[in-house]
């Protein structure tokens, strides 16, 4: 044979992760969790943040919220710029270093913690030992409450149709795409209602929805008009970044349905007050 | 028919350009959306135990991680083990080395006519082109390459090749190119084609077709498909060429079971292909059919520069059913041809760098939301959202970096965008910064812009709240601590 195919460096293989195993959950509620707010949420969507904090010390758990947290470093992540990522995603590691579940809510920047912040720093050993204990500490909001809390919820609120928007990393990544259901279903006045092409992503992809405009919009068009046909009075999902981009191109065309933070929605109903 | 049957004009414009124009084609958009919905329909139903089908991809995993492993062995053995079965074993690197191959066969036999089973790699190679180029007429006797050979275009699809075209518009064709009676009947036009096929069969001098699994234990060539044109190419005319990239090869026929069932049910949700054949040489003297002479061309075409690579090697696990494109709400949208080159859609987004350069290429990483539709239904777990990624930060390299692991990399590079995400990269790491920052969006959203670029064309304008997430912690904790 041609000596061709010897001149490639014959290096390990990789093989796929072995089949997940269900996640393990404390039995017990911890007294103490940080909250990591997200970038997105710290701007645009604080009042989630908030009310993410209210269920959570409903719950009689203390939430600290470390001043110095920016962002979790996925926007440079997915862009190709590594080096810039890490430095981000460094400056977090050290704030949230106590031994206490990081609770955040967004499937994508949770997604971020557990699943990509060992790449970024697959070269640092004792780094990586840090970053690998923060993720099996890691929670997406929804699952926290559910599995670690087992929050029973009271709904007081009159009766509306919803629809959940699940993101692209809670359905994949985290596997939580079906905590918000769950949730909403202890609720005895809200109907959820099925939207086409539910498990379509909604077209944001971070730099994606400005790099590549027309494409990323004629996926928000169809993910709002499947919305909007639904019949849902309202929008509901856990991940910030597709509200952005969802909210943002429903008000563009000028329709009446928004959407809301599942947390947002989650204190209302319950009659938790602002 | 005749030689001037040449595919596809080069398209011109860049990829971004194609996009736009083919999301303002509603027909298009609407012939993908109902294939492509029913395609991941089919795949679901026949995936119906979630468990059989994990267990069944982390095999299929294995498998191929294990040839491509040992693939520089187990070309090796494949070549012995055909030479034995009395196939002769040629090696290209390049599509022109290739065609040169095929090409001296042809003119070796005198041959003017060839017949083509669906070979993706023969694509790579424009073998059409360059046969007619040569006065040689290449059929295809694919329905759906038929289809689309006919209308000078390319496939749009790996496994469906005319996929962007809905029954009237294939009656329409058939009725100009082949004067026959106007019909949308699908069962008619299916018959119009294989009676101008059936034809062609006998006259050829040459079949060529592709290889789904070259078996190295015993010299096979596994060969799925559900027309039978398969067959025929590879059984009628007294030459077979086989053509088929390097990784294609496996260990053995044992290892070909799961990946045969992944294959047929990922791509379009059947059990099994209504053929399979297994090709493991010439006629022999007590034999009344076969070809008299088989030949297996192996194209590396920028295959080793991905093995080299223990991250991007994964890409060579593919075992090209389609599934990614069906599942991909890009593909879904734009359609195969936007794409510009062979291979369409997410597995194309991560191959055609390696066989064209990124240079050529330089949107392709880009053109992905990640949202991991792809990844999920491969049928051999190729973590394609985690290559794009790479391919991305292969892109953004100063084109000058040490150590090049691909050919065009760098070729997103921009100075200007690196010292954004610099500065991106410092205001995030700094608390003193971001807060600043903070203070000033909240404080100053009235200025924010109507207009912010790309964002406003399918958005409102962004509008940062009044108090920052940072400012509503702090107050709120302050007063709980002081309780």
């Amino acid at each position: 044979m041609s000596e061709l195919f010897y001149n490639a460096v014959p290096n390990a293989t990789r093989v796929a992760p072995p089949l997940a195993e269900p996640r393990e959950y404390p039995h017990e509620k911890p007294q103490k969790v940080y909250l990591f707010g997200t970038c997105v949420v710290d701007l645009f969507y604080p009042e989630a943040g908030m009310d993410a904090i209210h269920l959570l010390e409903r719950e009689g758990i203390c939430v600290d919220y470390p001043q110095g947290q920016s962002c979790c470093g996925q926007p440079a992540y997915t862009s190709g710029y590594t080096d810039q990522a890490r430095q981000v995603a460094r400056a977090q590691l050290a704030l949230f270093a106590g031994d206490y579940p990081v609770v955040v809510p967004s499937g994508s920047c949770a997604g971020m913690l557990r699943e990509h912040y060992a790449d970024l720093f697959k070269d640092e050993p004792d780094t990586l030992k840090q970053v690998q204990a923060l993720a099996a500490r890691t929670y997406e909001l929804a699952e926290f409450l559910l599995f670690v809390c087992k929050v029973q919820l009271n709904d007081s609120g009159a009766p509306v149709k919803v629809a959940l928007h699940t993101s692209c990393s809670a359905r994949r990544e985290m596997n939580t795409h079906l905590h918000g259901r769950e949730l909403l279903a202890q609720l005895r006045n809200v109907e959820r209602v099925d939207h086409s092409h539910e498990s379509e992503c909604c077209g944001f992809g971070g730099t994606f929805s400005v790099r590549m405009p027309d494409i990323s919009g004629a996926m928000v068009a169809d993910k709002t008009r499947a919305l909007q046909d639904s019949g849902a009075h309202q929008v509901l999902s856990a991940d910030c970044g597709c509200l952005m981009n969802i909210n943002g191109a429903l008000e563009k065309q000028q329709a009446a349905l928004r959407g809301q933070h599942l947390a947002s929605f989650l204190w209302q109903r319950t009659g938790g007050e602002r | 028919m005749n030689a001037a049957l040449i595919p596809t004009v080069e398209v011109s414009e860049d990829f971004r350009t194609r996009a736009h124009q083919a999301l303002g084609d509603a027909q298009l958009r609407n012939n993908f959306r109902n294939a492509m919905d029913s395609l991941m329909s089919k795949r679901a139903a026949s995936f119906s135990d979630a468990h059989e089908r994990e267990h069944l991809r982390a095999l299929g995993n294995a498998v191929r991680a294990r040839a491509l492993s040992k693939l520089p062995d187990l070309l090796e053995q494949l070549e012995a083990n055909l030479t034995r079965n009395g196939v002769t074993v040629h090696w290209a690197e390049t599509v022109e080395e290739a065609n040169a191959i095929v090409l001296s066969i042809i003119r070796r036999r005198e041959a003017t006519q060839v017949i083509k089973g669906k070979s993706m790699v023969s694509e790579e190679m424009e073998m059409n082109h360059v046969l007619a180029a040569q006065g040689i007429e290449c059929l295809e006797s694919d329905m759906g390459e038929f289809i689309v050979q006919l209308d000078h275009e390319k496939p749009s699809h790996i496994i469906m090749p005319a996929i962007h075209k809905n029954a009237s518009q294939v009656a329409s064709l058939f009725h100009e190119k082949l004067g026959v009676e106007y019909t949308k009947d699908v069962d008619q036009l299916i018959q119009i084609g294989r009676r101008v096929l059936r034809e062609k069969f006998f006259e050829a001098d040459i079949g060529v077709s592709g290889v789904n699994f070259a078996v190295a234990e015993t010299g096979t060539l596994l060969l799925v498909e559900n027309e039978g044109n398969g067959r025929m190419s590879t059984t009628v005319p007294p030459v077979h060429i086989a053509v088929t990239g390097i990784e294609k090869v496996v260990e053995n026929l044992r290892d070909v079971v799961p990946l045969l069932s992944l294959l047929t049910r990922s791509a379009l949700g059947q059990p099994i292909t209504t053929y399979v054949n297994m090709i493991s040489g010439p006629r022999k003297a007590d034999e009344l059919d076969g070809p008299e002479e088989v030949h297996l061309v192996l194209l590396d075409n920028g295959r080793s520069q991905a093995f080299a690579d223990s991250e991007l090697r994964q890409t060579l696990n593919c075992i090209r059913c389609g599934a990614c494109m069906n599942h991909c709400p890009v593909y879904t949208r734009i359609g195969g041809h936007t794409y510009g080159e062979v291979y369409p859609g997410p597995i194309g987004k991560i191959i055609t760098p390696h066989m064209v350069g990124l240079a050529k290429v330089p949107d392709h990483p880009s053109a992905s939301s990640l949202c991991g539709a792809c990844g999920e239904v491969c049928p051999v777990k190729i973590p394609i959202p985690a290559l794009l990624r790479r391919l991305r930060e292969e892109n953004v390299k100063a084109p000058d970096s040490p150590h090049p692991v691909m050919r065009g990399q760098g070729s997103k590079y921009s100075r200007q965008e690196r010292f954004i995400w610099n500065a991106w990269a410092k205001l995030h790491s700094s608390p003193t910064l971001y807060r600043l920052f903070t203070f000033a969006a909240t404080r100053l959203r009235a200025l924010v812009p109507n207009n912010v670029g790309p964002w406003t064309q399918n958005h409102s304008a962004p509008k940062p709240a009044a108090r920052s997430l940072h400012d509503l912690a702090r107050e709120h904790l302050a007063k709980q601590g002081a309780r």
